[in-house]
C-alpha cells in the first residue's frame, strides 16, 4: 500500500468565500421554511376546512382552497352549550390573568430589587411548579375542591390555571423590572416620592406594556388549558373541555370549526404581544 | 442654612467594611469633593447622606436636624446620578417639574421654575423632548436642572461627569462650578478624577479603604499631602518617592545627595518630591533618561534614579533625549518626608 499523498486527489484551489456563504444561506432558508411549514400547514388546513361546506370537508379530492361557506361555523355557534362554554372560558381566563399578575408582578419586583436568603431557591421553585405533572395532582385537587365547594366553579379552575401561569408571570415581570435601572427609582425618592409613589409614577408607566403582555400570556395559557378544565368542571365547562367532551362524537366539519374557535384567540393574542415574549426569552427583536 | 455633620458613620456589607467610623463636617454653601479610587467608599458615604443607604452606625445631620432615620424625600437634598436617571417616559419639562409637582406646587410656579433652571442649564429648546432624543451631555444637563429646580439645601453628585467625553467634561465642569456657586447650595461631589476634584472643590476629602485620609483645601492637599497615599494619588504624574537614610541628626542621604530633613530618631524614612519641583543643573540626583514625552507646555521625562523610576517635568525648550544623564536638583522648600511605618507625613 502506498501512502501516496491524499491531498493530491483533492482539487485544492481557492474558492470564493461566497460559496460557503451560499451553502450556509441555503441551509438557513430551508430550515426557516421547514419550521414555518410545521406551524402554518396544520393551521392552514384547519382554516380551510372550517370555511368549507360539510360536503367538501368529507369529500375527495380536495381543492385545498376554502369555499368560504359559513355553514360549519354557523352550525358550531348554534350548537347548544357553545355560547356558555365560550363565556366560561373567557371568565376563567380573565380571572387567571388578574390573579397571576396580582401575585406574579410583586414577586417579580421583589426578585429584581431585593436580596434575600433563599432567592435562588425561590426562583427555581417557581419554575419547578411547571415540572409537576398535572394528572398526578388532578385527583387530590378534585377531592379538595369538592370538599371546599370550589369544584365546577370558574374561580376554582382559575386558581389552578393561575398556578400554571404564575411561573411565566413571575419570570416575565422579573425581567421587566430588572431592565429598569434602580437609579430611576432612587431619583424619584430624592425628588419627593415614597416607595409606592415612585413605583406608580416612574416604574409602572415603564413596565405597563410588558405587564399587559404577560397578562395576555396568562390569559392564553388558561384559554388553551384542557386537562384541569376537563377534570374539575362538569356543568360549567370551558370551551376546551366542552369540545374535548363533545367533538369526538361530532361530525368532522364541526371538529374543524371547534378547533378554529380555540386556536384563533390564542393566535391573535400571542401575535399582539410577541415583542415582549421575545424580550423575555432574550431574543432581540427590533 | 445647611451644614452637614457626619458623626461616627460606618457601613459594612456583610463581612466587608465599606466605611470605618467617619467624622466629617461640611459648612453651609461649601463645595466638598469626595475623592478616591473606585471601591474606597466615597459613593457609599454619599448614598448614606442621601438616605439611599442605611449606615451600620453613626449619625447624619443636615442643617441642624438629625436625618439618618428619615427617607430621602424628607432630607432636603437633591441628587444627580452617574447615569443621569432621566425618566424616559416624561418630557424634559416634566422631568424637571417632577419634584415640584410632588410638592403640589401650582402650575404657574412650576412653569417659572422649570423655565428658569432650563435657561440656566441651556436646555430651554429641549423642553418638549424625551430622554431618548437627547445626547449624553444634554441628559446630564437635564439631570442637573431637575436637581436645581428643587432649590434644595444640599446637592449630592455621584460622578456626574464621568460618562461624558473629555471635551464635554471640561466644558460642563466649568459650567457646573458657576451654576452651583450661584445657587448657594451646599454641594457634595463624588469623583475619582483628581483634576475634576482640584478644579471644583472648596475642600477635598481624599478617601482610601473606607477612611478619610486627608480633608483639606485643594492646594494644601496637593502641596502638603498628609499621607503617602495622597501624594501618590494626587498629581499627574504623582509624587516621586526615594528612600532616605539618616547620616546625622537632621541630615539624610537620598540617592547620593545629602539633604536637610526632619530631626527624628528613625533610621530610614522616605523622601518625596513632585515632578515639577526638580530642576536640571550641575548638581543633583544622577538620572538616566529612559523616556521623553513632549506634552507641549512642558516635557515629561521618565528616568532612573538609584535604580527606581523617577519622573520630572521640565521646560519644553530644553532638549533631552533618551540615554542622556541628567543632574536633577529638588527645590528645598518643596521636599516632603514620609514615615515608612505609618505612611504619614513627617513635619520637616
Amino acid at each position: 500500500m502506498s501512502s501516496a499523498p491524499v491531498a493530491a486527489n483533492i482539487e485544492d484551489r481557492p474558492r470564493p468565500v461566497g460559496d460557503a456563504g451560499r451553502a450556509g444561506q441555503f441551509v438557513f432558508v430551508a430550515a426557516i421554511i421547514l419550521l414555518c411549514a410545521w406551524i402554518l400547514v396544520p393551521l392552514y388546513l384547519l382554516f380551510v376546512n372550517t370555511l368549507s361546506s360539510p360536503a367538501e370537508v368529507t369529500g375527495f379530492p380536495k381543492s385545498g382552497l376554502p369555499s368560504f361557506s359559513m355553514g360549519s361555523v354557523q352550525f358550531f355557534l348554534s350548537f347548544s352549550g357553545v355560547g356558555q362554554a365560550l363565556w366560561n372560558s373567557l371568565l376563567v381566563a380573565v380571572l387567571t390573568m388578574v390573579f397571576s399578575i396580582l401575585l406574579g408582578a410583586p414577586a417579580g419586583y421583589a426578585l429584581s430589587r431585593f436580596e434575600f436568603p433563599g432567592k435562588e431557591i425561590f426562583r427555581l421553585l417557581v419554575v419547578m411548579t411547571r415540572a409537576f405533572p398535572l394528572p398526578l395532582l388532578a385527583l387530590p385537587l378534585a377531592v379538595m375542591f369538592i370538599r371546599t365547594g370550589l369544584d365546577d366553579t370558574a374561580l376554582g379552575l382559575a386558581l389552578v390555571h393561575t398556578v400554571l401561569a404564575l411561573p411565566f408571570a413571575v419570570l416575565i415581570t422579573f425581567s421587566l423590572f430588572a431592565g429598569i435601572p434602580v437609579e430611576l427609582e432612587e431619583a424619584a425618592w430624592t425628588l419627593g416620592c415614597n416607595r409606592l409613589q415612585a413605583f406608580i409614577k416612574v416604574i409602572l408607566p415603564l413596565v405597563l406594556p410588558g405587564i399587559v403582555a404577560s397578562a395576555v400570556f396568562a390569559f392564553t395559557i388558561s384559554w388553551n388549558e384542557v386537562f384541569a378544565a376537563s377534570v374539575l368542571t362538569i356543568e360549567n365547562r370551558t370551551l376546551t373541555a366542552f369540545l374535548v367532551q363533545n367533538l369526538n362524537v361530532s361530525p368532522l366539519h364541526l371538529k374543524f370549526a371547534g378547533g378554529t374557535a380555540l386556536v384563533l384567540p390564542a393566535l391573535i393574542f400571542i401575535f399582539a404581544v410577541r415583542k415582549y415574549l421575545f424580550a423575555m426569552w432574550g431574543i432581540a427583536n427590533r | 442654612m445647611a451644614e452637614i455633620v457626619i458623626k461616627n458613620v460606618a457601613k459594612s456589607f456583610g463581612a466587608f467594611q465599606a466605611l470605618h467610623a467617619l467624622d466629617m463636617a461640611i459648612a453651609d454653601q461649601e463645595f466638598m469633593v469626595l475623592l478616591g479610587a473606585s471601591g474606597c467608599g466615597k459613593t457609599t458615604l454619599l448614598r448614606i447622606i442621601a438616605g439611599l443607604e442605611t449606615p451600620t452606625q453613626g449619625e447624619v445631620w443636615i442643617g441642624g436636624r438629625r436625618v439618618d432615620h428619615l427617607p430621602p424625600r424628607q432630607r432636603g437634598i437633591s441628587m444627580v446620578f452617574q447615569n443621569y436617571a432621566v425618566f424616559p417616559h416624561l418630557t424634559v419639562f416634566e422631568n424637571i417639574a417632577f419634584g415640584l409637582r410632588m410638592q403640589k406646587m401650582g402650575q404657574p410656579e412650576v412653569e417659572r421654575r422649570v423655565r428658569r433652571t432650563a435657561e440656566l442649564m441651556h436646555i430651554e429648546q429641549l423642553l418638549e423632548r424625551y430622554s431618548g432624543q437627547l445626547s449624553g451631555g444634554q441628559r446630564q444637563r437635564v439631570a442637573v436642572a431637575r436637581a436645581l429646580a428643587m432649590e434644595p439645601d444640599v446637592i449630592l453628585m455621584d460622578e456626574p461627569l464621568s460618562n461624558l467625553d473629555a471635551l464635554l467634561r471640561l466644558e460642563m465642569r466649568a459650567e457646573l462650578k458657576g451654576v452651583l456657586a450661584e445657587s448657594k447650595t451646599t454641594t457634595i461631589y463624588v469623583t475619582h478624577d483628581q483634576v475634576e476634584a482640584m478644579s471644583l472643590a472648596d475642600r477635598i476629602s481624599v478617601m482610601n479603604g473606607g477612611k478619610i485620609v486627608q480633608n483639606d483645601s485643594p492646594v494644601e492637599i496637593y502641596r502638603n499631602p498628609a499621607a503617602r497615599f495622597v501624594g501618590s494619588f494626587i498629581g499627574n504624574p504623582p509624587m516621586n518617592f526615594i528612600p532616605a537614610k539618616r547620616t546625622d541628626n537632621g541630615r539624610w542621604a537620598v540617592a547620593g545627595l545629602e539633604l536637610d530633613g526632619p530631626r527624628t530618631e528613625r533610621e530610614l524614612i522616605e523622601f518625596a518630591i513632585r515632578p515639577e519641583d526638580v530642576f536640571p543643573g550641575e548638581e543633583g540626583f544622577v538620572a538616566d533618561v529612559r523616556v521623553v514625552e513632549p506634552l507641549g507646555a512642558h516635557t515629561l521625562v521618565t528616568c532612573d534614579v538609584a535604580g527606581k523610576p523617577f519622573r520630572a517635568v521640565l521646560e519644553s525648550d530644553r532638549r533631552v533625549s533618551p540615554g542622556e544623564t541628567l543632574k536633577l536638583m529638588p527645590a528645598a522648600s518643596r521636599i516632603r518626608w514620609f514615615d515608612l511605618d505609618t505612611q504619614t507625613a513627617i513635619p520637616a
